[in-house]
Formats: structure tokens, C-alpha cells, sequence
């Protein structure tokens, strides 16, 4: 199993039967695919959509993509509205989770995740209302980014918000942000606590019940 | 009452250099492309666009950017169109970036008469230093906001999946994205309609964009 599919075969099993989900673009989107039988969640594209769903019978609609810009399907009981009103559901609270990719976490739950000054500018999106506005920000990424640190003491890169990450899940372990800092909840069997450590920038709280991560 | 059909070149009588055009769309998806080629065959130059995001070179306002044509863009956006940022990086055009949530509000306030925006998103980020669409941060009851400015153009282009004579306007699936908002926020609005249908054709339920706020009705395609 590589990095990116425990990651989101762990991300999957956070939900519960009718959570009301965004999933970013990128490793995000393979969650759906590891859901747990009896849970279904409801996803919601920013473009304009609760109900995004697989393209159906290869039949690609022009008129309905994901918030990529692919095609995509709708599911029974979908429903489209303009971009005002999909941004009050994530600012207004009425989202459940957001799962997004990060370039940077720091222990204080700050967000680094939509511009490398001079080198990459795409824009931040719907990632800032996002973050802000979902009741649980999840990160989902790789725990380095060749063998950079990507999880810190402070962002060095600009910020897409502040203190608003709850939950990161790497291949390495669950990280949960606590006023105290960052806690390693659940660990992959096949690292150390000092693997981790290592690959961390910023000491990690690590709890007597340390759970084994289970994907 | 006046006939709002007009073939598809009679759009570049409606446009001028240093105008500020909406141009509604998500990666194109909703974008008028006939009404865009339109704008690119008249030449005009030193557009502000606002819009979602950069397009595709060949789609949507990507198509502006490519010929030349604008020299500020609005978006929340521009992963997915590499042109934009290398026309940035040159210093050829200006982008004023916005979180999409907010760039949709600024829409709205500034086609519904309202002097801005208060929003929670920006907070502590360099958006917040942003003053070309921020007027600042306040504080109310213990919580920060940004204030960002309304948005107002010139001309919105919208498109529509059908449009009766008299504008009303239905969209189709995530089609809709930002056009609502737009149609209130141009003082000129042109629609691209896939279908063109005559007055009383639509159901009233389904109009999403009253026909009082568009002026122009082009057959999309043609």
C-alpha cells in the first residue's frame, strides 16, 4: 500500500453515515473510494453542488463538473446553486469536514496551502473559506515532501489561516491540534514514535494510550 | 418592448478599451465562449476582468488573457491556466487574487446596493494587506473580519442554458456558479444562450436571473 492510499483509507474511516464532506483536489478525492460499508457521505463541490458523484455510464454532462473542472456525476437527491450560496454552506458552518492537502501545519494548527512566493501563485480558491468556515479541517498529505519537513513549530510559508487545522493524517500517524500542541494520536505500525519524531518538525505530544493506526 | 436578441457582432459595439467586464464561469464551465470571441475579435485592450478563475488558454476569459487584452484580472484562481502566471511573473498582467467565498459576496453587495462585505475569511493572512480590494480589518463584538469592496463592471457576460425574449434566465447544473450574482453586479449584461425561447416559455420557477436585469441575448454557438 503506498503513502497516499493509507492516508486516505485512514481519512475514510473519520466519517459517519450522512456526513456532509468537501474533499480537496488531489489525494482528497481517493478518499470516496475506501469509505467503510453503511457509510455514505454527501459531498459538496464549491462550484455549486451538494451530491457530487461519479460520472455515470461514461456519459459526461458539459454542464456539470467537480470543482477541478472534471466531469462528474450527480447522485439522487443532488441539488445546484450558485457559488454565493455554496460558499454559505462552508462559511455559514453547515459543512461537517473539509479534507485538503497542506504545503505546511504548524503545531499551533496554522495552515500554509496556496502560494510559494516567486515560485507558485495559483490562487487560494475556496481553500480559505473552507478552512474558516468547516467544522472539522482535516489534512490529509505525506508526512515530508522529499524528506522535507512539512508539519512545523511555525508556517514559513505564507498563511491560508489561522489556528484552524484539527486533524492531520500522514503515512505516518494522526496528529491532533491541542492547545498544548500537536498530540500523535494513532501511529502506523510500521514506524516508531522516534521515526516520527524525526520527520517532525515541532515535538510532538505523545500520549500514554498511543493507538495504532488502522487503515 | 424592446427585442434584446442581437447577432453575436453586434457584442463588440458594446465594449471599449479600459472597461471592467464579469464574465461568469468556473474553468470556463458557464462561460459565454461566443460571447468572448466576440470581445477577442474587437481588439479592445486593457480589460479588468473579474471572473473565478483564469480559464484555459483556449476557454473562457483564458482566451482575453492569451490575445492580450486584459490588463487586470480579478480570480480566486489561477492554478490551471500556466499562462496567467507567467504573464504575471513578466509584469504583463496585474492579478488581484480573492478567496472564492468572498469573491462571490463582493459580487453580490456590489450588484444589491450594499457597501461591502464582512468576512471572517483573510483573517491573519496577507490577504489582509491586500487594499486593492480590502478596505481593512475591524473588530465587532471580540471577532475580526475583513471588509472587502463590492464589485461592480461596466458589462457582465453570462451564460445561460436557456434564456426566454425577454432575459429571464434558467441555468443547468454547475453551470450556474457565478452568473447570478453577475447579472446584478454589470450595468450593460449580455447572456449567451444555448436556447433562445419565446417569452412565457420558461416556467417562472425555474428563472433564476430576472429578464429585467439583461439587456442583450446572443445564441450561444452561432
Amino acid at each position: 500500500m503506498d503513502a497516499k492510499e493509507i492516508i486516505a483509507r485512514r481519512v475514510a474511516k473519520l466519517f459517519k453515515d450522512g456526513d456532509f464532506v468537501n474533499l480537496g483536489i488531489g489525494l482528497p478525492t481517493q478518499v470516496p473510494n475506501y469509505l467503510p460499508k453503511g457509510v455514505e457521505v454527501i459531498l459538496q463541490s464549491e462550484n455549486g453542488m451538494v451530491g457530487l458523484g461519479p460520472v455515470k455510464d461514461g456519459h459526461e454532462d458539459s454542464n456539470l463538473c467537480n470543482a477541478g473542472g472534471q466531469p462528474c456525476g450527480a447522485i439522487k437527491g443532488a441539488s445546484f446553486f450558485d457559488s454565493a450560496t455554496s460558499f454559505a454552506l462552508i462559511r455559514g458552518g453547515h459543512v461537517d469536514y473539509t479534507v485538503l492537502g497542506a504545503l505546511e501545519v504548524d503545531e499551533h494548527g496554522n495552515l500554509a496551502n496556496w502560494i510559494v512566493p516567486g515560485k507558485m501563485v495559483p490562487g487560494m480558491g475556496g481553500a480559505m473559506d473552507l478552512v474558516i468556515g468547516a467544522k472539522t479541517v482535516v489534512i490529509a498529505m505525506q508526512h515530508t515532501q522529499k524528506g522535507a519537513k512539512k508539519i512545523l513549530k511555525e508556517c514559513t510559508l505564507p498563511y491560508t489561516a489561522l489556528g484552524v487545522v484539527d486533524l492531520i493524517v500522514t503515512e505516518m500517524g494522526v496528529m491532533k491540534c491541542t492547545r498544548k500542541g500537536l498530540v500523535l494520536a494513532e501511529i502506523n505500525p510500521d514506524y516508531t514514535v522516534e521515526d516520527v519524531q524525526a520527520a517532525t518538525g515541532c515535538t510532538l505530544i505523545i500520549p500514554k494510550s498511543l493507538k495504532k493506526m488502522k487503515v | 418592448m424592446k427585442n434584446k436578441i442581437i447577432a453575436k457582432e453586434e457584442v463588440k459595439k458594446l465594449v471599449r478599451d479600459g472597461m471592467t467586464i464579469m464574465v461568469g464561469g468556473f474553468l470556463a464551465k458557464g462561460t459565454s465562449e461566443t460571447v468572448i470571441d466576440q470581445i477577442v475579435a474587437s481588439g479592445v485592450k486593457d480589460l479588468t476582468i473579474i471572473a473565478n478563475d483564469g480559464g484555459t488558454i483556449t476557454t473562457g476569459v483564458g482566451k482575453l488573457i492569451a490575445n492580450n487584452q486584459v490588463k487586470t484580472l480579478y480570480a480566486s484562481h489561477i492554478g490551471l491556466n500556466k499562462m496567467v502566471g507567467q504573464k504575471m511573473e513578466a509584469g504583463e498582467l496585474e492579478v488581484v487574487l480573492i478567496p472564492q467565498g468572498s469573491l462571490a459576496e463582493a459580487i453580490r453587495a456590489g450588484g444589491s446596493g450594499l457597501g461591502g462585505v464582512l468576512t471572517p475569511t483573510g483573517v491573519g493572512t496577507i490577504v489582509e494587506e491586500d487594499h486593492r480590494h480590502v478596505y481593512k480589518t475591524i473588530k465587532l463584538d471580540g471577532k475580526k473580519y475583513l471588509i472587502e469592496k463590492p464589485l461592480h463592471a461596466d458589462l457582465t457576460v453570462l451564460r445561460g442554458f436557456k434564456a426566454d425574449t425577454f432575459g429571464n434566465v434558467y441555468y443547468e447544473k454547475t453551470s450556474r456558479n457565478f452568473n447570478p450574482m453577475m447579472a446584478f453586479a454589470g450595468d450593460v449584461v449580455v447572456v449567451g444562450a444555448d436556447e433562445i425561447v419565446e417569452k412565457g416559455k420558461l416556467n417562472p420557477n425555474d428563472v433564476v436571473t430576472p429578464g429585467v436585469l439583461v439587456d442583450y441575448i446572443v445564441k450561444e454557438g452561432e
